[in-house]
């Protein structure tokens, strides 16, 4: 999950409703529709955008090895941010759309951000077919019309100094995270709708300043929709995927409050797609090492653990300095872990 | 001592308030005029610079659709999707309001002023429930921003409305883009946006700078600063000079009780700096004055000629009075410089006479004359082989410096031929008087001679470019009535319902393209034998119209023979891959755009997506009226109806308009000499008692002396207005053959008007008159026992 949606949706409502507080975004009076428990899902529909409900991300993490020999990490991820819960053609629309793409290697990252209103034509989400879309930016189904739209997706992004253009197939089904698909965020009851796709094989090439480089490897994505921000003493999140060798999945993240609180969250996913969510309290999580990022001290190593999977490992950035350098920065990158048990992920912190 | 000494100084001013007066009000005049220019100056640039700046004018290249074809939401989606950074813009201008929609979702950084959207995903502009648009304080929120909310910012220019895109399509109605602005990172990899798109990249020199297209006005308004100045600096220069000379027996009596040179050297500085600092700030409060008047005209002005925005209220800053002093010392200093210098040769012992400071040498004189030949003759050389603007009014500055050090010369050889021919003794006498009294008063004729001919030049220039505008304005509105259709299809409406009512239907078309770098417009008109388009011709072919007619040339304008140095003959890519050759080259004033004018079915056929929705009707003018209203019945709006008749009478007012400012100053100079002959004479007239008294022995009455200072005071401003006559023509030359040229591109025909000059000569009169009427009425009305004294205390 990537909570730092809620942060751009958040930035969007201050900045337009002017006087507006962040307490005044009591979701029930903007008119929003609210997640609720038991959700079932239609696909293809729910891939596409869910305009009743504040925000809403299509989010993919990919971590791959080049022919050279060297870690690389992707990110993909398109939001959708109403200003009401209304769509309209043209300029008027009420739905905005935020785009950030990633790319990092051992010593450098690199980051671009794009904005767009939705009935422009700019960026948007079709569901028939599947495409997610802000300028060239384009995740798209490749898979056929028998299939989920999401078991094979193309996946392009271009930045200032970097693009990157991506094959994903899926190897396993969809999972649906928290209560099948209802994913709590506090003690207070804030919620999203919430599933992923975490069995991509990738294959794809990469465009860096030092020239182009041929890459594989696997990725992860996440859709999730909501209209509640956080919690009010909520500062901030840590947001681990990890992939096992056994084929097995790990997500979890804990949410940061004001008092030093975490409120942790935790879904266990077997190699078949079974899944087994954990409450509050049963994942832990330990920084371990920090590192000097853009100014700030950012905890770059963790100690993760959920002891009753016997989980107990210590997290290993590809690069310290994994900085989306965009309008609200946060840090985004690649991991490996060793421990009680061995394999590759992605991280991302905010609020630092 | 030291105080004493300065209190002594001082007190001279107390007995001659009269040339006191005139050397504040100099310094004052010459502030003034020269620091209000400024302050308008100053105020038009920081307009424009923020006109440009809002829309990061002079960094951002645009994508411009060439034909005018409407820009649409869909070819922004489109460049968006094919990778480019590109940023919508709704840029038009309605009732004198520039509307501006902007897209802070993608607008490149600057491109919207900080203090409205301090970049990144800031997002204020952008519409919750009630939209939100932004204007200067003291514009005028149009109508349709009723249900918005209204912002205020400085960093807008005035008559600028700017809102999000959307709040601007939701309030106005407007649903089609003027631009967009092309962000200056593109991402990596993509290919060059001219593969992607038919529209027309246009970098920030192609685009239009009102600071360029203005700058001929601003150095209109320099030019006139700087001449004041030199009138203001004259009339000092002189009165500095005769308070230096009365005083010689001071000086003389003061070094003799033993004040060093070097601390009387210090004092008189100090006298001339605290005079320097009350004419300054007096200068300073009056140039505000005269700016602020001003500044109303030059905005109306600017607006209309140009559509550059200019408040109509003047901001005061200190640091352009700080300037406004400085200017005010510079001028004492300059004034003084001299006198100064001539206090420090004086022999301790000199004679304590004021030697009649006013009687110049010959030698001198001639040393004056030959600096006034010198400087014409620069003058001349500059404007003949200099290149270039700065050459141009080097050429002016020559002129006029030069002209004015000769008057005196040319005024003593004209009293000398005249004084030959009197036949009675006392007239004899009074033309000799006169030419005794050229020097004393040379330095207000002098600046009475620059008023005079800037006056003559100015309106000569004026004059000339109004006469040569209403003749061509008159050819080139040749239909009756011009009518612009929305799109082709209403055009094609249109002309199917008119045509059975009027003589003819024209169609016109227009593209922007750049020629050899420069930008310029093509202009496509039919040939069509109820009109055969023709307007005069600068130069060119016989049958040049002919071959336009027939596609086989085509004829340029002034501005882009100019710039280009394209000529006849020479070839003219107008598609790509078509070009013909200049059959000739015409006048279009006040285009800052390079114009190329061609056969209509060519340029159609080069730019098949032209909107041909252009209508020029041909109608008998009794049915004008009827014919308009037809139009009307059919839909179309008033702005889109154009009758020649209301035309010409806009571009008119907007000519106008142009010179308002001018005129004024012209008033404004004539005024300050006239006020330097008046206080020279009243100086003088307390320095000629020893040569008048004589005169008045030998039986002549007060009154007929009187009377004779009057004639004469007449007498020399006719001389000197003879003199500037020429002066005047020579400097409308220059301003119309080289300025002209170089700062607009284009050259005008020179006018003469000698009704204007009679006019003026007459105002000089009045002038001169008035100036000696109160010197004058003095004498009539002196006592008796004051011309007697003369013999008494004969010096």
């Amino acid at each position: 999950m990537n909570v730092k949606a809620f942060s751009f949706g958040l930035m969007l409502a201050a900045d337009v409703a002017t006087g507006q507080s962040f307490a005044g975004l009591g979701a029930e009076a903007d008119g929003f529709a609210i997640p609720q428990p038991n959700p079932t899902f239609e696909f293809p529909e729910d891939h596409g955008a869910h305009n009743a409900y504040r925000i809403e991300w299509w989010y993919l993490t990919a971590t791959l090895t080049g022919e050279d020999g060297q870690d690389y990490g992707v990110q993909w991820t398109l939001f959708r941010s109403a200003q009401r819960p209304e769509a309209a053609e043209g300029w008027q629309t009420a739905q905005i759309h935020m785009g950030h793409a990633g790319l990092t290697t051992a010593d450098q990252h690199f980051s671009a951000e794009r904005f767009a209103r939705a009935g422009t034509g700019q960026a948007g989400v079709a569901t028939a077919p599947f495409e997610a879309w802000i300028d060239d930016w384009i995740m798209q189904s490749t898979a056929p019309e028998t299939e989920d739209a999401l078991s094979a997706l193309q996946l392009t992004a271009r930045g200032a100094d970097f693009s990157y253009d991506l094959d994903l197939q899926a190897t396993g089904p969809l999972v649906f995270q928290g209560e099948d698909g209802y994913s709590v965020k506090s003690e207070s009851g804030q919620a999203s709708y919430y599933y992923s796709q975490p069995f991509y094989t990738v294959s794809g090439a990469l465009s860096l300043p030092s020239g182009d480089v041929g890459v594989a490897g696997q990725a992860w994505l996440d859709r999730e929709w909501s209209s509640q921000p956080l919690a009010e003493n909520q500062i901030g999140w840590d947001w681990f995927s990890l992939s096992f060798e056994d084929g097995a999945r790990m997500m979890g993240f804990g949410l940061r409050d004001s008092d030093g609180g975490h409120f942790t969250s935790a879904t266990w996913i077997e190699a078949d797609g079974t899944s087994t969510p954990y409450p509050n309290g049963a994942l832990r999580l330990t920084p371990l090492s920090q590192a000097d990022v853009a100014g700030r001290t950012v905890p770059v190593g963790w100690r993760v653990e959920l002891p009753e999977r016997g989980l107990d490992v210590e997290t290993t950035a590809l690069n310290p300095q994994s900085w989306m350098s965009t309008s609200f920065p946060y840090w985004e990158g690649p991991i490996r872990f060793d421990g009680s048990h061995q394999g590759r992920g992605y991280l991302e912190m905010t609020g630092y | 001592m030291t105080k004493t000494a300065f209190l002594t100084l001082l007190s001279y001013w107390r007995r001659s308030p009269g040339q006191f007066v005139t050397l504040v009000l100099g310094l004052m005049l010459a502030t003034a005029l020269w620091s209000g220019v400024q302050a308008l100056n100053a105020q038009a640039r920081q307009s424009y610079a923020q006109a440009s700046e809002i829309m990061a004018q002079t960094i951002l290249t645009r994508l411009v659709e060439p034909s005018g074809r409407d820009i649409s939401i869909a070819d922004f989606a489109a460049l968006r999707r094919a990778g480019f950074l590109v940023s919508p813009v709704i840029d038009r201008e309605e009732d004198g309001l520039r509307i501006l929609g902007v897209d802070p979702l993608t607008a490149p950084p600057g491109a919207i002023p900080a203090g409205i959207v301090s970049g990144g995903s800031d997002f204020t502009l952008m519409t919750g429930e009630q939209p939100i648009v932004f204007l200067r304080a003291g514009t005028q929120p149009p109508d349709w921003a009723d249900e918005a909310q209204v912002l205020t910012s400085d960093a807008l220019p005035p008559d600028t409305i700017l809102a999000d895109i959307a709040t601007i399509v939701r309030l106005t109605g407007i649903n089609t883009l003027d631009y967009f602005l092309l962000h200056p990172e593109q991402p990596a990899g993509l290919p060059a946006i001219e593969t992607a798109t038919e529209l027309l990249t246009q970098s920030p020199d192609e685009q239009t700078d009102l600071g360029d297209l203005t700058g001929s006005f601003h150095l209109n308004l320099t030019a006139f600063g700087l001449l004041s100045f030199g009138v203001g600096l004259f009339i000092t220069y002189g009165a500095v000079g005769l308070a230096f000379e009365n005083r010689r027996p001071v000086f003389r009596t003061l070094r003799a009780v033993g004040l060093p040179l070097r601390r009387l050297i210090a004092l008189l500085a100090l006298e001339l700096g605290s005079l320097a600092l009350v004419a300054g700030l007096l200068g300073v409060a009056l140039g505000y004055v005269i700016a602020a008047s001003l500044l109303p005209g030059v905005s109306a002005t600017l607006r209309g000629l140009y559509g550059a925005p200019v408040p109509g209220e003047l901001a005061f800053d200190p640091l352009w009075a700080l300037a406004a002093l400085a200017v005010s010392f510079l001028g004492a200093g300059l004034a003084g410089a001299q006198s100064l210098l001539r206090v420090a040769q004086m022999p301790l012992l000199a004679p304590a006479q004021p030697r009649a400071w006013a009687v110049i040498d010959a030698r001198a004189q001639r040393r004056r004359l030959g600096l006034a030949l010198a400087a014409i003759g620069f003058g001349a050389l500059a404007t003949w082989l200099g290149e270039g603007l700065i050459w141009g009014f080097a050429g002016l500055a020559g002129l006029l410096g030069g002209a004015a050090l000769g008057l005196p010369s040319f005024l003593a050889a004209a009293l000398n031929a005249v004084s030959g021919r009197a036949k009675v003794p006392f007239t004899e006498w009074m033309i000799a008087d006169a030419r005794q009294q050229v020097p004393g008063l040379s330095f207000a004729l002098m600046a009475l001679m620059l008023a005079l001919s800037a006056n003559i030049g100015v309106s000569t220039m004026v004059g000339s470019f109004r006469a040569t505008f209403i003749e061509w304005i008159d050819q080139r509105l040749f239909a009756e009535i011009y009518v612009r259709a929305d799109d082709q299809a209403e055009a094609d409406r249109i002309e199917a319902i008119i045509a059975p009512q009027v003589d003819a239907v024209l169609r016109s078309a227009w593209v922007e393209r750049a020629v050899l770098g420069q930008p310029a417009e093509f202009q496509g008109i039919s040939d069509h034998p109820t009109q055969p388009v023709e307007w005069p011709l600068l130069s060119g072919e016989p049958e040049a119209w002919a071959h336009v007619g027939a596609g086989e040339a085509l004829v340029i304008s002034e501005q882009l023979a100019h710039r280009t140095g394209l000529g006849i003959g020479d070839t003219v890519p107008f598609a790509p891959n078509q070009a013909l050759p200049v059959a000739g080259i015409y006048a279009d004033y006040g285009n800052p755009k390079g114009q190329i004018t061609l056969n209509y079915a060519l340029l159609i056929n080069a730019y098949p997506e032209t909107p041909q929705s252009r209508l020029s009707l041909r109608v008998a003018s009794e049915d004008v009226e009827a014919t308009i209203q037809t139009l009307r019945d059919q839909g179309l709006r008033q702005d889109q109806i154009i009758d020649q008749t209301s035309l010409q009478a806009v571009s008119l007012r907007i000519f106008e308009q142009t010179f308002l400012v001018t005129g004024a100053l012209n008033i404004l100079t004539l005024s300050v000499a006239a006020l330097a002959l008046l206080t020279s004479f009243l100086t003088l007239g307390g320095m000629r008692l020893p040569q008048i008294a004589p005169v008045w022995a030998l039986g002549q009455t007060r009154r007929r002396l009187a009377l004779t200072e009057l004639w004469r005071a007449v007498g020399l401003a006719v001389l000197t207005f003879i003199y500037a006559l020429p002066v005047g023509l020579a400097l409308a030359w220059i301003l119309l053959a080289v300025i002209n040229v170089e700062a607009f591109g284009w050259r005008l025909p020179m006018v003469l008007f000698p009704f204007d000059w009679a006019r003026l000569l007459v105002l000089s009169l009045i002038a001169a008159a008035l100036a000696a009427l109160w010197p004058t009425l003095k004498l009539a009305r002196i006592a008796p026992a004051r011309l007697l004294q003369v013999f008494a205390y004969e010096r």
